[in-house]
């Protein structure tokens, strides 16, 4: 079978994968993407101005097209369809045949008919090159102008605002997102908004584009005043693109869009249409879900599998904007006859909510949420669910005062049918089934389900069924953290630091059983050292490290160790580095470049790990914690100082952030960059703690990660001072290591946060446990009480008599034995260990 | 732990040179011994100090502790335990090692090859 896909977007790339996913082999896909590049993340296309490269936004797995033998041919643009042929045309003349044609076209952004329109600097939001026109003029520009206050409108404006351009909307209608919210919710959303800095511009009709006096533009609207603006960009709506359909007569809907039935499918039985440009009951859809509703029915169907059906979708949205959120859920503005609603607005903090309930009191029929939209997954089941309401319903959106909890909604009473995760359409049943084969943490659910894996906003209540169900089929959640602690390493936390306990033995009588193990023991180490911070060699503590901190280096295969003095920064002077040649060539060492900007040593003995300490700390060198599960690196690029591009001192900064925070020992390894501008060059988004800088400040990413699982960063705060940086960092690595569990990363960590971004911005920015002065105290504590524990190890006789290879002689190991190769040494494997005995004996 | 009357005992460190809950490594007749303190009474354990999976002289650095009734260390290098009474290998009982005798003789450690 010959199957033709016209667009590449989002919704047209899963139906790609949907039709690899049926496993429909024998037939031939091509595919015609009118844009020069794959499919892309259309949804989050403002990141593009927040640093993100057309790269990051792709959805296309590499090597997608070569395993599933699809073909797809960019920058290729059908012109007309032949459906009396089955073949269709592009631009170049080619003809494709075709058995089952898929119409993706998407939609095109609505331009009104305002003379001057077509000036320079004036654009549409809608694909990458867009996005680099507005780049390429907005560098050019002082101000810029976005029509049309909806949704793309102000994810446009937050776009103009990242460039830094002194930003503007203006909306037709009296209010912003008329669609999705009431006046009320308007209100709060452009105090919020205004309160960001933007101008907003309501009931303005733009009747004309001319020249500005003081900017490039002057736009003058119907009640005869004027706004003049450097740049333009319309964002005023989309328009199915149905053009096609209507060149070769398809049914389209009333308000156009191609019309399709249940299965997707056109008026010609052989062409199906799915996304934007699809028009469903005389509707058409501008979200992504019902678009990949749409690609999954479609591609079912043509698979032979008829009893797949579109069935409409719910359009309830939940989004952030420029910080703000906004959530519009059902019947929205009280269209329903007789229903009735509820209001809680605070305007000192800008939070506007209203449910809208049946005559009855019983339905919940819709819901407006602006500034805090914490309770939009429990109102969006209890409405599409149909669930029974509270008696008092307005508590569901009141704050609760202290000791009241709200009226959650048991998430028992959901059917098994209910869709948890709309983005990837999963329901409840779907979640218990996993949590059935073994699931039991979101992390791994988001694996097997997708359950939270695109917009990430339904992760609370994904947690939420999966301990209800755990609960049900009598699975504890253990985190006992080993046979001698029943407790998780964050009660072990509280336990150690509210009891004060400062030895494992004390530790051991009060809370544990046995001797403890090699997981307990570092665990409570670490603990020690995050809360109280003293030498981890001291002699009680010393036999609780693990054999690295111990010993203070990180053990090789052989049982020699490796040696890292620390250089914050990346920074080291040749001064610097001709001594640490001089200690390697002396010991010798095999000398490696780190991936974090410094000099490993490897293949010390034991008994030379003092006196090669002691010649690196004579020429200013400190211990570089590489044996530990602790801050290790910061990395930087040259930033300002040298580069032509840096706008900020990079360097300065990683050095200062390197010495407040060195020795800090945490659940798992800390590594941070630090980048001179969004050019990237020091990866800070592959860090647990990236900033990179801008021309307004500095922003802070967190929880990246590079090695075994990558992952990018989150922006949790933009623009700032070097106090508010350091303040929320303190904060973010308190609250990690207060938090976590043993040997978990940031990443993780944080994937496996309930609440996710949004409950850590909480926490960090807005202190919304209580905890930023405690966590500031306790960070404070560390970087008070640091010391370098080489220097302390080699001053203190007791603990340098530990290093040495045996207790009753001077000899080296004899097991630790070294060929050349490349100039340096390695350890001779065991056929050339062998060898070496012989020559020895 | 066996010891036979053949024994030949060799006196490798002082007691306190072994800190509680920790390990050293002694040659004793060229052959690399891990000693342990270790527990509430402090009782000493011998075995083998190299790691057979990795031929490693390691063993004596790893963490001491407790596998249920058993008295344990764990390599440094790949974290399998050995028993300190018998030198079996938990995870990999082909890579056992064996157990000495050890004792304390007026603060004086003594250490007797299997």
């Amino acid at each position: 079978m010959k199957i033709a896909v016209i667009g590449h977007g989002m919704v047209g790339h899963k139906f790609l994968e949907q039709l690899h996913e049926l496993g429909l082999s024998q037939a031939q896909v091509t595919v015609l993407c009118e844009e020069p590049r794959p499919a892309y993340d259309r949804v989050h296309l403002s990141e593009f101005f927040a640093g993100k490269t057309a790269e990051d936004l792709s959805l296309v797995e590499p090597g997608f097209f070569e395993r599933t033998g699809f073909s797809l041919k960019l920058a290729a643009r059908a012109v007309a369809i032949e459906r009396r042929n089955n073949t269709l045309t592009t631009a170049d003349g080619e003809v494709v045949p075709y058995d089952k044609l898929v119409l993706a076209t998407g939609s095109a952004p609505f331009v009104p008919a305002v003379p001057g329109r077509d000036r320079p600097h004036c654009f549409v939001y809608r694909t990458i090159e867009d996005l680099e026109a507005m780049k390429a003029s907005g560098a050019r520009s002082k101000s810029g102008v976005v029509v049309g206050g909806g949704l793309l409108g102000l994810e446009c404006a937050k776009a103009l605002r990242d460039m830094g351009l002194e930003t503007h909307v203006v909306e037709f209608s009296p209010r912003l997102m008329a669609v999705q919210v009431d006046e009320g919710g308007g209100r709060a959303l452009r105090s919020s908004i205004e309160g960001l800095g933007l101008h907003v511009h309501t009931g303005r009709n733009t009747v004309e584009i001319t020249d500005g006096a003081s900017a490039r533009h002057r736009m003058v609207f119907a009640d005869g005043t004027h706004l003049e603006t450097d740049m333009i960009v319309f964002s005023a709506g989309i328009r199915p693109r149905d053009e096609l359909a209507r060149q070769c007569q398809l049914a389209v809907g009333p308000r156009g869009g191609v019309a399709i039935d249940s299965h997707c499918r056109t008026s010609d039985r052989n062409i199906y249409a799915i996304g934007e440009c699809a028009a469903w009951n005389e509707q058409t859809f501008g979200l992504v879900a019902p678009g990949y509703d749409m690609a999954r029915v479609a591609a079912r169907h043509i698979a032979g599998q008829d009893d797949a059906a579109f069935t409409g979708a719910d359009m309830s949205t939940k989004l952030k904007l420029m910080g703000v959120d906004v959530a519009s859920i059902g019947d929205a503005h009280g269209k329903t006859p007789k229903s009735r609603a509820y209001q809680y607005v605070n305007e000192p903090k800008q939070i506007y909510k209203k449910i809208v309930v049946s005559e009855d009191g019983k339905q919940l029929l819709g819901a407006v949420l602006v500034g805090d939209a914490t309770e939009y997954g429990t109102l969006l089941q209890m409405a599409l669910n149909g669930i029974q309401l509270p008696a008092d319903p307005e508590f569901l959106i009141l704050p609760s005062s202290d000791g009241k909890a709200k009226p959650g909604l048991g998430v028992d009473a959901l059917p098994d049918s209910a869709q948890i995760c709309s983005c990837n359409s999963v329901t409840k049943g779907q979640i218990c089934a996993a949590v059935g084969d073994g699931a039991c943490s979101t992390a791994e659910l988001k694996a097997c389900t997708k359950a939270g894996a695109t917009c990430g906003g339904c992760v609370p209540l994904v947690a939420q069924v999966m301990k209800a169900e755990m609960a049900k089929r009598g699975l504890a959640v253990d985190n006992h953290l080993c046979e001698h602690f029943p407790y998780s390493r964050q009660e072990l936390y509280h336990l150690i630091r509210v009891g004060e306990i400062r030895s494992f033995e004390d530790l051991l009588a009060k809370h544990g059983k046995g001797l403890g193990c090699v997981v307990c023991k570092p665990t409570a180490a670490s603990i020690f050292a995050s809360c109280w911070n003293e030498f981890v060699l001291k002699k009680d503590l010393a036999g609780l490290q693990d054999s690295n901190d111990y010993f203070l280096g990180n053990i090789q295969k052989d049982g020699s160790y490796s040696v890292v003095p620390r250089m914050p920064g990346g920074e080291v002077t040749p001064e610097g580095l001709i001594a640490v040649g001089q200690v390697a060539k002396k010991y010798g060492l095999y000398t490696k470049i780190t991936g974090g900007q410094r000099v490993d040593l490897f293949g010390a003995r034991v008994e030379q790990l003092p006196p090669i300490w002691e010649e690196l700390i004579a020429a200013g060198f400190e211990s570089g914690h590489a044996y530990g599960k602790s801050l290790r690196t910061v990395k930087s690029c040259v930033g300002s100082t040298w580069c032509r591009f840096g706008v900020a001192d990079s360097v300065g900064l990683a050095v200062e952030l390197e010495n407040r925070y060195k020795g800090l020992r945490a659940p798992h390894k800390i590594k941070f960059g630090v980048s001179g501008c969004t050019r990237e060059c020091a990866e800070a988004q592959g860090k647990d703690v990236g900033i990179i800088a801008t021309e307004r400040g500095w922003n802070l990413y967190v929880c990246g990660n590079g090695g075994m699982k990558p992952r990018h960063a989150e922006l949790i705060a933009s623009d700032l001072g070097k106090e508010e940086l350091v303040r929320l960092i303190d904060r973010f690595l308190m609250f990690y290591v207060r938090t976590a569990d043993r040997l978990q990363r940031t990443s993780t960590w944080r994937d496996n946060l309930e609440g996710g971004l949004d409950y850590l911005k909480g926490v960090l920015i807005n202190d919304t446990l209580g905890l930023g002065a405690e966590l500031e105290a306790q960070m404070q504590h560390v970087v008070d009480t640091y010391q370098c524990e080489w220097k302390t190890a080699v001053n203190d006789p007791v603990t340098r008599a530990r290093f040495r290879s045996f207790v009753n002689s001077e000899k080296p190991d004899e097991h630790i034995v070294f060929v050349q190769e490349r100039g340096q040494i390695r350890p001779a494997r065991v056929e050339e260990r062998a060898d070496a005995d012989v020559a020895t004996a | 732990m066996t010891t036979t009357e053949t024994s030949r005992w060799t006196a490798v460190c002082a007691a306190g040179d072994i800190l509680p809950d920790t390990g050293v490594c002694a040659l004793v007749e060229g052959v690399h011994v891990a000693i342990f303190r270790v527990g509430h009474a402090q009782d000493l354990y011998a075995i083998d100090n190299v790691d057979p999976k990795a031929g490693a002289s390691v063993l004596s650095r790893g963490l001491v502790g407790s596998l249920g009734e058993r008295i344990v260390v764990a390599s440094p290098l790949y974290k399998n335990h050995f028993d300190l009474r018998s030198g079996e290998c938990i995870e990999a009982p082909e890579h056992s090692v064996r157990a000495h005798a050890v004792r304390v003789q007026e603060g004086r450690v003594l250490v007797a090859l299997a």
